[in-house]
């Protein structure tokens, strides 16, 4: 067992971890953290993704003990400060863009790191960008349709 | 206006907020003090003589607690199904013994060998690597007509051979429908395969089983859409626990499409293991498991004729299937390519003469199951490609072809059994030329030339039928279970409303949708009402949630309780305002009675039920609480008409989907937004089918598609933005709400467009000879039938 230290959604956390803990058993295990999902073991359904640094990784890609110092968030620490819906997830709300909700702290994560990188992607670059999100309840239509709203663009392309 | 409230606004879900912030909480979010893991010990092999399992490695690993195999299950019930079928002749269909750890024989890839107990999740793995199974390899079945060969190798000694059952629908019809083909002016013949699919809700099922050694309680705590069946299943026939002992709780689910209706061996085994072990014991599949342990959809090989006169009308339909079950009966798994699928083989139209064969056959694989639509696409895909066929071969429009052979009066009976209520099949074909803009193809079909991509468009319509009822029909065609759903409406002292519901919700949004009803009957605000769902300590016995049921049947159910409810606090307002009940009504959360302007308040009247100081209590107790149990008269029909054009690169064989409109009658929509979801999804789950999955075995039984890395699921960038639209409403007839469900349309209505359209867009380039090409149209196969 190794201790490992990191911010987690602007908290400092410490937590003793084996070598092999990935980041994700971390978070959901050792935090108690559970919005953060896991939906697959091949690194393909994105139902874990967390910011790193600022970036999208998928936590169970990364080892725990990889995750020293580092600033991580997670799905529990994306909601305004005053607890309200950020605009990624008022947007989800308002356009339906979960059913289920397993795979949606996932895609959350990815669009808001999608829309830090391009604030006003096209259709095809939203589609492009979830490659590595998996979703099998809502046919992705209305995950597109929020995530073109969170941006400010117009969605009347996706009638309804 | 649209309403914001009520029936028939578009609420934004309720639950969402959870979910959004991470607040949810699924079954793997759960975690009992003093916890055990049990990993799986699984088989390599798909069949083979089990001749003894070496555990001791394993068991002197650390922190293992307990190793079981199928020894310590001997005297344990095996896993019961829930349908019996019987075949042609009379006889029921052979049922196998379905043991919760493999006993003697393993027969398919991912069977559990054995059960590795221990302290942490990491020890129960590192240990289940060291058990070893000796196992003696037998030859594998797994195609369906090898299976069927005289000298096939037998999944299971014991029976006769590989055939569960040779069902035959309707079976007087049979001679009428041969001599009908034989002397047809025309007869177009289609052999078809329906792909078998895996799944793949994005929530891996868990089990978490628990005891109390004090109270001698029970309680599972697993992903299921149907909590009290599994509290059933599990506790009558597995394990013997009686019902009041034995608590099963399904909380959040994330999505499962047929595949968590069933009781799992995983289930029984971590229920047994707590109550072996005294302590509770986890279980989280990893996805690898999911995709052979979960039951599998489809797998369906048919031959269909469909006998035509010179003008197009259809004049009998005959089909043969070899339907694939998998190596043991999983809990539904016999009723789905019958009567989940026979029955509906008339589709939208008036074809007088139907005969439907299926042969049901066991192989070396997993068990096969309803998987979202259940027999329904089945049937739609073989009907609706047939059709495109013939029109083709007589040269008839595919949609005039269709329209010409409607059923347009109702109520009409078919010839498989089926009467459908009601519908309005050339309202939902209008309204999809109108939203598909089917004028502007043309145009569009030649931009694509321009691009060097091949257009084409592929129509068609669906019938489906949901909510299967009633319970004493269903009962003769060989249910073990009734189809009724229930609800308690419980009123509290100050005017809130809880309901209790047997049905399930694991993303369709019940407790958004449900509200919505109990808000219009009463006139309160939603936010008054609270829907308990997903435990059987505190629902009344429901059978959960699939087959496009819960409105139509456990809506249904919580009207009838809140119409109790309402009429008893009918008479309480009366009393207080020493008027008739029958001159009172109810209105926008009060009580008025009628032409005068007296009137009182919901919650005035819900207190004088609980403190009942001014109240009649010779006559009515206090209290306002009520439940109902509600057993349709009849199945709901949704219906439907979609379009999809495609383009196909012809130098690849690459298809993609360009444009896809659904137009459905669903008959009333509580909440259209949850409703167009709900088709997006089944949408979704269509074209993955048509374009790209498919679960492949080798010849030996080794599943070669057991990951994401093999198995293509449908991504963002497969699928288009969908038009839906449900404004065609032919409310059924049976059922209080005039609902008919739509969980499963998108999923039976979508895979026969996606094949019209790549097959249309090949004959307008000239490949003519293309009459079929079999799901998944992937580019090599698309390639292939170009070039072959
Ligand atoms: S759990 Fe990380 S990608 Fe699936
Ligand atoms: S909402 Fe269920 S998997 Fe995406």
């Amino acid at each position: 067992m190794a201790q490992v230290s990191m911010t987690v959604n602007g908290k400092p956390v410490t937590g003793e971890v084996e070598g092999r803990t990935l980041l994700v058993d971390f978070l959901r295990n050792g935090l108690g953290l559970t919005g953060t999902h896991v939906g697959c073991d091949t690194s393909q359904c994105g139902a874990c993704v967390v910011h790193v640094d600022g970036r999208a990784v998928k936590s169970c890609t990364m080892l725990a003990l990889e995750a020293e110092g580092a600033e991580v968030k997670t799905i529990e620490g994306m909601a305004n400060p005053d607890g309200s819906l950020s605009v990624i997830q008022q947007a989800f709300q308002d356009h339906h863009g979960l059913q289920c909700g397993f795979c949606t702290p996932g895609m959350v994560m990815s669009a808001a790191a999608l829309l830090a990188e391009n604030p006003k992607p096209t259709e095809a670059e939203i589609r492009h960008y979830l490659d590595g999100n998996l979703c099998r309840c809502t046919g992705y239509h209305n995950i597109v349709k929020a995530i073109l709203a969170a941006s400010g663009q117009d969605v009347s392309i996706a009638a309804e | 206006m649209p309403k914001d409230h009520g029936i028939g606004a578009s609420q934004k879900r309720r639950e969402d907020v959870r979910f959004l912030t991470g607040r949810g909480r699924y079954t793997d979010d759960i975690n009992l003090p003093g916890q055990a893991y049990v990993a799986f010990v699984r088989s390599q092999v798909a069949h083979g003589i089990l001749k003894g399992v070496d555990t001791s490695a394993a068991e002197a690993s650390p922190g293992v607690l307990r190793v079981f195999t199928g020894k310590d299950f001997e005297g344990v019930g095996g896993l019961p199904c829930g349908w019996q079928v019987t075949d042609r002749f009379g006889q029921p269909m052979q049922e196998p013994a379905h043991p919760v750890l493999a006993q003697g024989k393993v027969r398919h890839v991912g069977e559990i060998i054995a059960a590795v107990v221990a302290e942490t999740y990491e020890q129960a793995r590192d240990a289940a690597e060291k058990v070893v199974p000796d196992i003696e390899e037998l030859p594998a079945v797994v195609d369906m007509r090898a299976a069927l060969a005289d000298d096939a190798p037998k999944v299971h000694d014991d029976l006769k051979n590989n055939l569960c059952y040779d069902w035959g629908f309707v079976e007087e019809n049979r001679e009428a429908v041969d001599e009908a083909i034989r002397n047809a002016p025309h007869v177009t013949t289609l052999e078809l395969v329906n792909n078998r699919l895996v799944p793949n809700a994005m929530e891996p099922r868990v089990a978490i089983g628990d005891y109390n050694p004090g109270t001698d309680e029970s309680t599972l705590y697993t992903t299921s859409q149907n909590p009290h069946v599994i509290r059933l299943l599990m506790g009558a026939f597995v394990l013997g626990i009686p019902e009041h002992k034995l608590r099963v709780v399904a909380p959040d689910v994330g999505g499962g499409f047929g595949s968590k209706i069933f009781h799992y061996a995983e289930e029984a085994f971590c229920t047994f293991a707590a109550r072996q072990l005294k302590r509770p014991v986890k279980w989280t599949a990893q996805r690898w498991e999911s995709f052979m342990s979960d039951a599998h959809g489809r797998d369906h090989v048919t031959k269909i004729e469909l006998a035509l006169d010179k003008e197009g009308n259809f004049l009998a339909v005959r089909t043969e299937t070899l339907a694939n079950l998998g190596a043991y009966l999983s809990t539904f798994a016999p009723s789905v390519p019958t009567w989940l699928h026979g029955t509906l083989m008339a589709g939208n139209y008036k074809t007088p003469l139907i005969y439907v064969n299926v042969k049901a056959v066991f192989t070396n694989t997993v068990p096969v199951d309803a998987y979202r639509g259940a027999g329904r696409p089945e049937a739609t895909y073989q009907l609706e490609r047939v059709i495109d066929k013939a029109a083709r071969e007589l040269g008839m429009d595919p949609i005039e072809i269709r329209r010409k052979n409607f059923i347009t009066e109702f109520p009409y009976q078919t010839p498989v059994a089926l009467v459908y209520d009601t519908g309005n099949y050339h309202c939902t074909m209008d309204k999809l030329i109108e939203i598909a803009d089917l004028d502007g193809f043309e145009a569009r079909r030649k931009a694509s030339e321009e691009k060097g991509l091949l257009r084409g468009l592929g129509v068609n319509c669906y019938i489906e039928a949901c909510g299967i009822a009633p319970s004493n029909l269903v009962g003769q065609l060989g249910a073990r279970a009734g189809l009724y759903e229930s609800a308690t409406v419980r009123v509290n002292a100050t005017g809130g409303v809880v309901v209790m519901t047997g049905a399930h919700s694991h993303g369709q949004g019940h407790e958004t949708t449900f509200p919505q009803v109990i808000a219009e009957m009463i006139g309160i605000d939603e936010s008054m009402v609270e829907i308990v769902h997903g435990d059987t300590a505190n629902t009344p016995m429901g059978m959960g949630t699939y087959g496009s049921r819960s409105i139509a049947v456990g809506g249904a159910a919580m009207v009838r309780a809140a119409e109790k409810v309402i009429a008893k606090a009918t008479k309480i307002a009366a009393h207080l305002m020493e008027a008739a009940p029958e001159d009172i009504e109810l209105k926008g959360g009060e009580f008025i009675v009628k032409g005068t302007d007296k009137r009182i308040a919901w919650g005035d009247v819900c207190l004088a039920a609980y403190v009942p100081h001014n109240y009649p209590l010779e006559e009515l107790e206090p209290g306002l609480e009520e439940t109902a149990f509600y057993d349709p008269a009849n199945f709901t029909f949704p219906a439907g008409a979609y379009a999809c054009e495609v383009e196909v690169d012809p130098e690849t064989g690459k298809v993609t989907i360009d444009r896809f409109a659904a137009a459905d009658d669903f008959g009333n929509v509580i909440n259209p937004m949850i409703v167009d979801g709900q088709v997006h999804g089944g949408l979704g789950q269509g074209i993955g089918q048509a374009l790209l999955e498919g679960c492949v075995y080798d010849e030996n039984g080794q599943l070669l598609t057991g990951s994401y890395m093999d198995y293509a699921m449908p991504r963002a960038s497969n699928l288009p933005f969908f038009t839906v639209d449900h404004s065609c409403k032919t409310p059924c007839t049976h059922n209080p709400l005039g609902v008919k469900g739509c969980g499963e349309a998108g999923a039976i209505g979508s895979p026969p467009a996606v094949v019209n359209a790549v097959i249309d867009a090949l004959h307008r380039a000239g490949h003519t000879h293309v009459t079929h090409i079999d799901m998944p149209l992937t580019p090599a196969r698309v390639w292939q039938a170009i070039h072959g």
